[in-house]
Formats: C-alpha cells, structure tokens, sequence
C-alpha cells in the first residue's frame, strides 16, 4: 500500500506540473495584466516601470518558475474582477459543483447498474428493447437540450420543480451544501437529472455488454452446476466481474462529468465552478482560468487514485495492499 | 432399477437455418458407484448428453424428447427450483478447464461455502469446516489456510483438485466429469485420474466420465459407451471393448492408440480416414458409412439399431455387419 501511495504522489506531481504548464502558457499568452491593471490614462512609460516590475519582460520559463513557486505555497494569482485569491474564489463556488456531480453520479449509479443488469439477463424483453433504443436517443440530444426541456415541462408548464439557482442553503464548517434543505434538494433535482443523462445511457450500455459477455463464461456455467440461485450467480458471481471493466472506464467517465457542468450550470444559473469559469472566460480573468484548469486537473487525480484504489479491492489479480 | 436411466433422449438446437440435432436417440444407464467411460471426437454429443442429464444445455439447445429417470425421479419435468437441488447436490459436475472454471474474484472459501449453503441448511462456520475436510480429501496442504485465497493463487492441478473438492462437499451419488484432464500436463492428469478413482471408490458415488482418451476410459471405468454424431453406436464392458470392439468405428478408435511395439512401417499409427461430419449434413443411413471400410449398400439406406449380440448381454452395437463374417 505504502509503495502503491508514493507511486501515485510521484504520478500525481507530474500530471499537476503539466497541467500547470498549460494553464501558464494560456495565462501567458491571453491578455495583458499591465492593461487589465491600470486605465487609459496611464503613460506608456508607466506602463512599462510597472511591467518591469511585476517581472513580465523576464524569460517564460523564469515567469513559469515563480508561477511554480507561487502554486507550492496555493497562490494561484489574483482575481482582478472579484478582487481575491483565485483560489479562495474557487472554494466557494467548488461545493456547488461537486455537490451537483456528486447528486448526477447517484443518479448514473442507481439507474445504469439495475437497468444495465435487467437488459443483460434478459436481452429480449420488452423493457430491455426499450431501454437500448431510449440510451441511444439518450446519447444523441446535447446536455444544453435535455436541460431546456426539462426546465420547460418541471418549472415552467407543471411548476414542479425551480428553474434555476441553488435555492436555501446550509454552512456547514465552511461548506455551503444544499443537501441538508428541501428547497435546496429541490433546486437540485433538475440540473442533476440533467448532468446525468449525459452519461447515464453510456454507462447502461457498458453495464450491458460487459454483463453479457461475463453470463457466457464457464465459471458462471459452473456456478449454474452449483445449484446456486439466480440471484447469486447474477448478483455476485456475474455483477462482481462485471464491475472489474465498469470501474475502469466509469471513474474515468465521473471525472469527465465536472467538465460538463459547465453548460449545465450555465442552463440553470448555478453558481458553481463551471459557471464562475464561462463568466471568467467572457471578463478574460485569467488567474481564474488558470486556478480553475489546475483545481479541475487535481480533482481528476484524486478521482482516478480513488478509482485504482477500489478496482485493486475488487479484483484480486492486482495488488494495491502487499498482502 | 439403475440409478441413472436415460432413455431415447433428444436435444436439438434451434438455429436460424433449422434444428440441428446434437443428440438423437441416446440411451444408457449407470448404477450405483458405477463408473461409466463416455467417448467420442469432439462434437459427437459427449459433453451435450453430460449436461443435459442436469439440465442445463446452453440456449438455444434444449431435450425435444425423451425421459431422464434419477433416483425414481423424472428430472427432464422437474421445475427450475426443484432441478437446482439436484445440480450440484445429488450430482456434480467437474468441468474440463479449471483456469476457467472456478470465479476469479471470490475466495475459494466463498466458492465452497455458497455450495453448501446453497444445498443445506448450514451456518458458514459449518460449512468451512465441511470444506477443509474435503480439501484433505483430495490432498490439498494446510486448507484452512488456502480457504482465504483466490483461484490465480493457485496451479491448474490444483485447481481441479479444488473443483473436485467442491463437488464432493453434498456426497453426491454421481459425479459427471467433462474431460476433467484434457486441460492438463500429462503428469498431472494421471494424478488426477487417480484421485478420481480412489474416492469413486472410498466416496460412494457414481462416475460418467466424459474423455476423448481410451486409455484414460481403460484405467478407470467399468462400463463405456462410444459415441459418434450424436448417437451411441457402442456399449460394452470397458475390459471387452479394448479387447475386441465390436463397431467399426471403436475398432478405428483402437488401433489409433500409441502401442508398445517397435517404431517400423508395422506398428504405424492407424487413423480413420475422414473427419466426423458437420451435425447438419450427416449422411443417410449410417452415419459412419463414408468413412467406414466395411460399408455395403445397405448402410447407406438404412440406419442401423443399437442392438444386443446373441450371447453377449451387456454388449450392445449399431452396426448391419457387427458379429458378422464381414467385419473380419
């Protein structure tokens, strides 16, 4: 476990420095600090002493190291709109969106796995024909799409459900969640419905094929010579190899689902990091642009060694803990 | 009464283009602690007719006729439910590859236990215990140990060791063994060929011994009964069937084993000319008329009976000319 850990902080710090180097270059390239700083009426001469010294006529890779250095001690620059850390802005709004991630992947979880299963066991059902046509219209309609309509018949026509903002919250030791409130929990229903189909019907269909293919293997003919029940050979025997494939591709997938909550933010007004990031974007506040690449690349790290983690306690073959 | 009485059985597999008839009218029965040889080449039927007597032939196969009697019982009418208490209960399987057989994420332990507990009405402590005992018997070292480890800890001969274990765990009556050694190194196989016999013999239980090796059926049956495109076409005492086969076929089958001799032009291999044919072209009449080096007119017509021979009574062939003059 020990050498299993250091690997992965020694991986872990290499993919951080990359993703740092791009979000310099970005910064570097995009705009000029001295302008966004300073008004018209600032002389060019001015502008020039305050270049110097904010140390931006120095080499990039001297700029890139004290951008390094600076990252070491979390200073990952100042927001110029909201006139604070980047990094602390960050925080604030990160809650909202791993909560919404957190709500879409339990939604992917308990709908892909029992309609994953149901579809493998029983290919030729109605309900299984039914749920492979609707995952591949599920696939085909962009996120922006599914979340208008869903805004349009739960908020709009049958005023169910809000259509936007995160609704009443709670602060727990720092942290705003709307887990713990009705309205909050109601202000999420949509926007996570909505995150999820994006992934929902990919993961009913990997769920599906691997299920398939693990129900034709000896050992769960071998499980039926038993005289075991069904629900044993499907639910243990079939499900926990099944998973071994699921994990791999899935944690890469969740991952992925944080890039997507930029649009579904955005559709519903929730005030999380994808949204921050596409109003970063339009006010060209870069620091934020960079301190949100290097959160969000550190966020798949973690993600992923979670996943590598769980996959070594599933399958037996590889060994995470020596034994 | 036999313990195990298959009569005029039928499994056809539906596919797209037609039924293919993978057996046709099979008939055999197996006493108890009788050790009955199943052979043939590969698609002759062997593996089928073993898994259909549990029920349990991959889709889209299925029994189209005739009637499977066990313990009184007629298991080709049991429901799912009642079938699941005889697979795995009152007769077990060994499958042919054990990298393949045994679930490569559950402990070995998990693996017995669910076995028993499936059948009885058992604590899992109970249970483990019973699995030790079985792990001795078929000479696993320090089981209590080996109980908490997975299939890929282990070699391949022990791991059949481990299926066969599993099998005896509910003391089944028989024991259906699909080419339980073909996966095997030649070492290993003899060992566990030994292993099968000595607890056929100290066990208690029946044996349908499913293999395409006439030696391995010579050392350890009593009975055998040959197949060949989906019929039986051969049933002696193994001791009289190496001696003198009756069919042509078992004839070929013989001759085509290794002997002793010296390495001249004499003692060269035999081999049956021709391959076993495709379940969905087989020929009118016999179905070993075109490789046969007896065949008359009469084969190509008419499908022979699986008939007795006067004076032998537990010897019983399909072919026109067996006995006969023609056949020497």
């Amino acid at each position: 476990m020990f050498a299993f850990i250091i690997r992965r902080i020694i991986q872990a710090t290499v993919v951080m420095l990359v993703i740092g180097f791009i979000g310099f270059s970005v910064k570097h390239q995009l705009g000029d600090p001295v302008r966004d700083l300073v008004g018209i009426s600032v002389s060019v001469e001015e502008r020039e002493a305050l270049r110097q010294e904010l140390g931006l006529n120095d080499p990039f890779l001297v700029q890139y190291g004290r951008f390094l250095a600076n990252a070491m001690h979390g200073d990952l620059g100042h927001s110029f709109f909201f006139k604070r850390p980047a990094l602390d802005v960050i925080f604030d709004k990160a809650p909202a969106t791993i909560e919404l991630v957190f709500a879409a992947s339990l939604i992917i979880l308990l709908v892909s796995v029992p309609v994953g299963l149901y579809s493998a066991i029983y290919p030729k059902r109605f309900f299984s024909r039914f749920a492979m046509g609707a995952s591949i219209v599920g696939v085909s309609i962009p996120v922006f799409l599914t979340a208008i309509v869903l805004i349009y018949i739960f908020a709009v026509q049958l005023h169910w459900l809000p259509s936007y903002g995160r609704g009443e919250t709670i602060n727990i030791l720092g942290w705003e969640s709307g887990f713990f409130t009705l309205d909050g929990l109601k202000h999420l229903v949509l926007p996570s419905i909505a995150l999820s189909s994006i992934m929902l019907p990919l993961f009913i269909r990997l769920i599906r094929a691997e299920m398939m293919e693990v129900l034709e293997t000896e050992y769960i003919k071998y499980a039926w010579a038993k005289g075991l029940s069904s629900k044993r050979i499907w639910l243990v025997h079939a499900f926990k190899n099944t998973l071994l494939p699921v994990i791999t591709v899935g944690g890469v997938q969740l991952g992925i689902l944080i890039a997507f909550t930029i649009l579904t933010e955005t559709v519903f007004q929730w005030q999380g990091m994808g949204f921050m990031f596409l109003e970063a974007v339009e006010r060209s506040d870069t620091a934020l642009l960079v301190a949100y690449l290097v959160v969000v690349g550190a966020l798949f790290v973690v993600v992923n060694t979670v996943v590598d983690i769980i996959y070594g306690l599933i399958n037996p073959t590889v060994t995470v803990a020596s034994r | 009464m036999s313990l195990l009485e298959v009569n005029n059985l039928e499994v056809i597999f539906a596919l797209r283009h037609g039924d293919l008839v993978a057996l046709n009218d099979v008939s055999f029965t197996l006493d108890k602690r009788e050790r009955l040889g199943v052979v043939g080449e590969s698609g002759a039927g062997k593996s089928v007719t073993g898994f259909a007597v549990i029920n349990l032939i991959s889709k889209p196969g299925r029994i189209s006729k005739g009637t499977i009697l066990f313990d009184g019982k007629r298991l080709d009418r049991l429901s799912e439910r009642e079938m699941r208490h005889i697979r795995g209960n009152r007769i077990a399987m060994i499958f042919q590859d054990p990298m393949m057989t045994l679930n490569p994420v559950l402990t070995i332990g998990t693996q017995m236990v669910e076995t028993l507990r499936a059948h009885r009405k058992i604590s899992k402590k109970d249970a483990a215990k019973i699995a030790i005992a079985k792990l001795e018997l078929v000479h696993i070292p320090s089981p209590e140990r080996r109980l908490a480890q997975y299939p890929h800890e282990f070699s391949g001969g022990m791991r059949q060791r481990i299926v066969i274990a599993i099998a005896l765990l509910t003391d089944p009556a028989i024991i259906i063994a699909d080419e339980p050694t073909t996966a095997l190194d030649v070492t290993i196989q003899a060992e566990i060929m030994d292993l099968l016999l000595e607890l056929c013999n100290t066990q208690d239980m029946g044996l349908m011994l499913i293999t395409h090796d006439l030696g391995v059926v010579a050392e350890v049956t009593e009975r055998v009964m040959v197949m060949y495109a989906g019929k039986v076409i051969e049933v002696a005492k193994t001791s009289d069937l190496v001696a003198s086969p009756m069919h042509p076929y078992t004839k070929g089958l013989i001759n085509a084993l290794p002997g002793h001799g010296e390495c001249d032009e004499e003692n060269r291999l035999q081999q049956i000319p021709g391959s076993m044919p495709n379940l969905t072209e087989i020929a009118p009449g016999c179905s070993f008329h075109p490789r046969c080096e007896f065949c008359q007119d009469i084969c190509t017509r008419e499908v022979p009976e699986l008939r007795s021979l006067a004076g032998m009574d537990e010897r019983k062939v399909s072919c026109h000319f067996a006995g006969t003059e023609q056949m020497q």
